[in-house]
């Protein structure tokens, strides 16, 4: 047996001992996912459990090293967490854009004292992050911000207004890019700072959405006090880590267009909806489109290990990351909406337990945003255009 | 499973490939045959060539004079000669033939033919399909038992290089009353036997299909190739072996296709500007590249699943037909439509591209054949 296959039969061993068969089933509701933080309620001692188990381990982060806190597992090794994960259909443990985002550039651009101060909570799920980027003014146009960071020699005083913060109500801190220099050239200017948002002179505004739900907050910034150690990297270089979260960015929301582990599959689903007649799904139309988008989604899975295989080898062309956000978005808004065409009438049922309070229905509104949130389709058509065709 | 990257084997395969296409069989020899009304439908210089770089080989175990390199490897071969549009029996001899010899061959077969095939010496073809629509089960082709022998009767289509083929492997169906894949065997027909009447069809892409006709044909015993009734997993097999290489021809032709459209719009000028600066024609251009990237990898997955023996090979095969036909079909009607009214002239490659791209696609069975193969395959 290979040190893999022990790794594998170990994992195996642990995750059939150690995960609740409630954590095991398809999640439902927004409920069902767990964001950590010092706010967020439980939704079941399962959860929790299963949180404290997996963040022991550092399997909340798997690839991150030991001493912040990470489980310190090779690339192969995460591999095989994930496929074993899935093979039992486990619900992740943490949903955290501390380990998506802010985890892996602090990890890579943030001093020794950072990575020890925000690491380990990030890991055990104690701290909930939130992402300042967008601005009323700046949405496409990213880097036209105009939130200011004024130098008060050991601190910043930050003002300015950002906007669609994911859960900015329920976050304990912020990443935020703000304008350091105001007359430097517009990417030249920006740095990311960090800060609690119990600071005074931050608060937050929910936005409601055509899904009824309120993920996005406004927020606003009122001279809010920012410590200096706070800066992640250099101070006016910021738009490099901030792309570098767009690239984590995209490929985690292009995420989307594969099945997540403890989702349903869709040709399941459509199965569940319509019945077969004679092996075949019994609306020949919406088999057709069932069978294209599976087949597409297949494809883009497989699109998504070919390219971390490539990685590994030292091959590949870059730039994959717009590719994958502009594909994987607009699979699943096209998983959504042929969701809501296989349920009928029943999917569009906006109020009542039955109905787990309209899930479907919102869930499908809130996926037509997959493809504006972290860079717009047409903005990841223009960057494949521009950088890997050259076409300009 | 193997990481989804070539070996350093493949990568080498993979260069020897790209230089021997483009130097030996670019898209000007295709053109060439067709405008000579070329009777063999490829050059026989180039198929010699072929075989003694051992191409012919590849899919051929070096126990029978085959290099043994695998579907993986073969696929380096059809993405290559897919960019050029290279003719050549690559597919009907190397493919079809030495895959269905591989698997139901009896030792003697194996011996008489596949060290042939690797040669380039021998042709064979296999004919399977009756319907202009692919539905390999729906065979009236029948072989009856009589004294010591067999005598077949049907028509088959779609016989890719039956025109020049040595040898035809046909598969008839032998137990009377029987349905669908059942009951079904394969013969190795000499085509000078009498009672074959083969007709070559040229194709829109320029290369052959012939139509045969078995009337009353008598051989003996030993032409059975493999079990009796007992056809259906080989044929399997040998289409799925058949489809991932037909995948990769469309991978490479749509590839070629896609860059000398980029390329173009880099250098047309309209409106005093190149006309890649137009928003309008970017997008598609990034749109066709992001459905590239999916059929590399719906490829290289099938072919490596062929060479592992993966349970689930056929549904990956027909994801990857049917991926691959699809995004063919964007990219050679977008080759047509960016290149204005260049791409309609004759004069210029796209037609070519076209022509080839839709008879690629339907053989063996097109997106919706695959689809429905895919998602009966997935339960539904």
């Amino acid at each position: 047996m290979t040190d893999l296959d022990a790794f594998r039969q170990e994992t195996r061993d642990w995750l059939e001992e150690n995960c609740p068969p409630a954590m095991r089933t398809p999640m439902k509701q927004e409920g069902d996912q767990c964001w950590g933080g010092r706010n967020f309620q439980f939704s079941s001692d399962d959860q929790r459990i299963w949180l404290e188990r997996m963040a022991a381990r550092g399997w909340t982060a798997p690839d991150w090293p030991r001493e912040y806190g990470g489980g310190g597992l090779s690339q192969a090794e995460h591999k095989i967490l994930r496929e074993e994960m899935a093979r039992i259909r486990a619900r992740p443990p943490l949903s955290s854009f501390g380990v998506w985002m802010i985890g892996p550039a602090i990890l890579k651009f943030g001093s020794e004292s950072l990575k020890r101060q925000h690491l380990p909570a990030i890991v055990r799920g104690e701290i909930r992050w939130c992402q300042g980027y967008s601005e009323p003014g700046a949405g496409s146009d990213l880097a036209g911000l105009q939130t200011r960071a004024e130098d008060h020699d050991d601190h910043f005083v930050v003002n300015g207004q950002k906007i669609w913060t994911s859960y900015a109500d329920q976050a304990d801190w912020m990443f935020c890019l703000v304008r350091t220099d105001p007359d430097a050239r517009k990417q030249l200017g920006i740095s990311l700072v960090l800060f609690d948002m119990t600071t005074p002179g931050v608060s937050t505004r929910p936005i409601k959405l055509i899904s009824g739900n309120s993920p996005f907050c406004e927020t606003f910034l009122d001279d809010v006090r920012v410590e200096k150690d706070q800066v992640v990297g250099e101070i006016n270089q910021g738009w490099t880590i901030a792309k570098y979260l767009l690239t984590h960015e995209r490929e985690m929301i292009g995420g989307m267009g594969r099945t997540a582990a403890g989702q349903q599959t869709l040709p399941d689903f459509a199965v569940d909806s319509v019945g077969l007649e004679n092996g075949r799904l019994a609306d020949g139309l919406l088999r057709a489109e069932v069978a294209r988008w599976a087949i597409d989604a297949k494809a883009f899975e497989l699109t998504a290990e070919r390219v971390l295989d490539e990685a590994k080898a030292g091959q590949g062309v870059g730039h994959t990351s717009a590719m994958l956000k502009y594909y994987g978005t607009e699979l699943n808004k096209r998983r959504q909406e042929l969701m809501i065409a296989l349920r009928g009438s029943d999917g569009l049922v906006w109020e009542g337990e039955a109905s787990h309070h309209g899930a479907l229905p919102r869930m499908w509104l809130r996926s037509k945003g997959n493809s504006i949130e972290g860079g717009t389709s047409e903005i990841q058509l223009n960057v494949i255009a521009r950088n890997i065709l050259a076409l300009q | 499973m193997a990481a989804l990257v070539l070996n350093e084997e493949q990568n080498m395969l993979r260069d020897a490939a790209q230089r021997f296409f483009r130097e030996n069989a670019p898209v000007s020899q295709l053109r060439g045959l067709r405008d000579t009304r070329d009777e063999t439908g490829f050059s026989t210089e180039l198929w010699h060539n072929m075989a003694q770089m051992g191409f012919a080989g590849t899919l051929i175990s070096e126990d029978f004079g085959g290099s043994g390199f695998g579907h993986v490897g073969m696929g380096q071969l059809f993405e290559q000669a897919g960019r050029n549009l290279s003719a050549s029996p690559l597919f009907s001899s190397s493919v079809l033939a030495a895959a269905t010899l591989s698997l139901a061959g009896s030792d003697e077969q194996k011996r008489a033919m596949l060290p042939a095939i690797a040669s380039g010496n021998l042709i064979v073809t296999l004919a399977i399909d009756e319907k202009a629509r692919h539905q390999p089960w729906s065979i009236n082709t029948t072989a009856q038992n009589l004294d010591g022998g067999f005598v077949i009767n049907g028509h088959k289509c779609s016989v890719v290089d039956g025109h020049v083929a040595d040898k035809l492997i046909v598969a008839a169906r032998t137990s009377i009353g029987s349905q669908d894949s059942d009951g079904i065997s394969l013969f190795v027909i000499d085509p000078g036997t009498d009672g074959v009447r083969v007709e070559r069809t040229i194709m829109a892409d320029s290369r052959n299909a012939a139509r045969i006709t078995l009337d009353h044909v008598r051989v003996d015993d030993d032409a059975l190739l493999g079990e009796l009734n007992q056809a259906h997993p080989v044929v399997e097999s040998v289409l799925n072996a058949g489809n991932a290489q037909l995948a990769a021809e469309l991978l490479g032709l749509s590839l070629e296709a896609f860059e000398r459209t980029v390329s173009f719009l880099q250098e047309r000028k309209q409106f005093g500007v190149v006309i890649g600066s137009f928003q309008a024609l970017q997008h598609r251009a990034a749109h066709m590249f992001s459905e590239l990237e999916l059929v590399k990898s719906v490829v290289l997955k099938a072919l490596v699943a062929l060479d592992e023996g993966a349970p689930d090979a056929s549904a990956l095969v027909s994801l990857a037909k049917a991926k691959a036909c699809e995004v063919a079909e964007l990219v050679t009607n977008e080759m047509i439509q960016m290149h204005g009214g260049m791409g309609m002239t004759d004069e210029f490659d796209a037609g070519l591209f076209i022509k080839r791209a839709r008879v690629v696609q339907q053989l063996l069975g097109d997106y919706r054949y695959h689809a429905d193969r895919f998602a009966l395959l997935h339960g539904f």
